[in-house]
């Protein structure tokens, strides 16, 4: 805003009404109170001492692991289907993009009950890895990047399909004129148009992925080491150990913050 | 042209955050003749039918139940919950909401763990010592709550050093994970088990009885309904309300 509109606005329309800005600042207040409290009550003095504990390292660890490996899933899976919704016309295709963003709405819970209905020892794709390989996949870390995946692909197939949706078709058309195939457009003209949608979704995906808790608790189980990322340790560590509990959670409010930081800088300021 | 993705990627991020951080709403709306009391998850049956029983001998009262893991109630009720009545599943959790006690708190149950598989035993788990071999999965409650504690003790008691492949949130996701039959095995009360019927089949643990577990009561300061509150745990500790706990498979205190 200019300066000339903010000075119309002041004289033109009046300052601004009680009926809006109290709802305001109690909005700001549901906002802000929370994690100031949490920054408030963090036992400071043990913070580093906590953050390399053994059971605190390891969660970390399989949490970054979880959501690099639930970024590489999304960028093989993801991108295809992305440009699949983006670029060919095909019978169901709005069926299928309405299956991608259910994900989004879904309670992680229920993703993690649908997650076992299908992928458990018993459930309707399970039993037949089980009986025909011997696999099964709760309890494992593999169960965990599916949870993760199954929660953030929607984000990141958004993004992408946005951003495709965005560069147009007329280069892969200028592209398949000077005979191209379509496998080469997509890899020397589409994929590198889309690229900032391409990065945008992927952060939002690690995003999602770190915080990630529902889903992953119901289908993959917790266990240190092997399925407990940080949000489950939270969760329990709360029960006997508040304080430990506060200080993981400001581990990974640092490391939200940073990545909102990273996001408004480079792909959230409206032009 | 970044408008649109722009648009996309914020209208993502918001959504993002939105459903990450969706909490449990929960509010009561203070009616005079509501009173709450939080019950440790094990005693879901039991609590559900003694409420009804308190509602039936007290006409407009209404008995709210919220049914958690003991040391989420107790830190709730520590924190100013609005609740009439705590009940845990042993006493440390009840010690920790100390501050937020009306009353000094009396031992109304006692419950034992059993072991219980699914009633096709994949894991051929046919006693306590045959969750050492490797290929059985078997679960237990995390050691922070009571349930853990306990299966923690049996576990060391009796020497078994196979590791479980779950620490689950309460006693409730351990029999949900065996009911359903992705673990072979699971640590629970005899309470849960009696529940879940002929859902499971029941393992005894040799020496169980020396890790027993011991349910208090107590009311709550924050009750703005005292009288009724108390009239609640006078009705668990009352013979009638005993029966209904035995019903349910839990010991005299």
């Amino acid at each position: 805003m200019t300066d000339g509109g903010a000075a119309l606005g002041r004289a033109g329309i009046g300052k601004a009404p009680a009926v809006l800005v109290v709802p305001a600042v109690l909005g700001s207040a549901l906002l802000v109170v929370p994690v100031v409290s949490l920054i408030w009550r963090t036992p400071w003095g043990d913070f580093w001492s906590e953050v390399t504990s053994t059971p605190v390292l390891q969660a970390l660890w399989l949490t970054a692991l979880a959501s690099a490996a639930t970024v590489v899933v999304c960028l093989l899976l993801g991108t295809p289907l992305a440009w699949l919704l983006a670029r060919v016309d095909f019978r169901g295709r709005s069926l299928l993009r309405a299956a991608v963003i259910v994900p989004l709405v879904l309670p992680p819970v229920v993703a993690g009950v649908a997650l076992i209905t299908a992928l458990g020892r018993t459930g309707l794709v399970g039993r037949w890895l089980y009986e025909w390989f011997g696999l099964t996949l709760p309890f494992t870390t593999t169960a965990v990047v599916i949870a993760h995946t199954f929660v953030s692909i929607p984000f990141y197939i958004l993004s992408v399909e946005g951003a495709l949706r965005a560069s147009g078709e007329q280069f892969d058309l200028v592209a398949a004129t000077l005979g191209a195939d379509r496998w080469t457009t997509f890899r020397r003209v589409t994929l590198p148009l889309a690229m900032p949608g391409v990065i945008a979704g992927s952060v939002l995906a690690w995003a999602r992925s770190l915080g990630e808790f529902g889903a992953t608790i119901t289908f993959a189980g917790n266990y240190p080491g092997t399925t407990q990322t940080m949000p489950s340790k939270i969760y329990t560590a709360l029960q006997s150990e508040p304080d430990v509990a506060r200080t993981m959670s400001m581990i990974l409010l640092i490391v939200s913050v940073g990545v909102l930081a990273l996001l408004r800088d480079r792909w959230l300021t409206r032009p | 042209m970044p408008s649109p993705v722009r648009r996309t990627v914020a209208a993502a991020a918001v959504l993002a955050w939105a459903s990450a951080g969706l909490a449990a709403c929960g509010g009561s709306g203070d009616d005079d003749k509501t009173i709450t009391v939080l019950a440790a998850s094990s005693l879901t049956g039991s609590f559900t039918d003694l409420a009804a029983r308190f509602e039936k001998d007290h006409p407009g009262v209404k008995v709210k139940l919220a049914f958690d893991s003991s040391a989420t109630l107790a830190q709730q009720a520590a924190g100013g919950a609005p609740a009439d009545v705590l009940a845990t599943a042993d006493t440390a959790t009840m010690d920790s909401a100390q501050s937020a006690l009306a009353s000094q708190p009396q031992d109304f149950a006692t419950n034992v763990m059993v072991l219980v598989t699914p009633t096709d035993n994949p894991g051929s788990v046919n006693s306590f010592s045959d969750l050492d071999s490797s290929h059985v999965k078997y679960v237990v409650c995390v050691d922070t709550a009571p349930c853990g504690k306990v299966a923690a003790a049996l576990l060391q008691q009796d020497q078994i050093t196979g590791k479980p492949v779950s620490q689950e949130v309460d006693v409730k996701s351990v029999l949900a994970k065996v009911t359903e039959g992705e673990a072979d095995a699971g640590i629970v009360y005899t309470t849960d088990a009696v529940a879940a019927g002929d859902q499971v089949n029941t393992v005894q643990i040799p020496g169980t009885s020396k890790q027993t577990t011991t349910y208090p009561i107590a009311t709550l300061d924050q009750s703005k309904q005292p009288d009724l509150a108390q009239q609640f745990v006078d009705l668990v500790l009352s013979s009638q309300g005993q029966q209904v706990l035995k019903n349910a498979g839990f010991g005299a205190p």
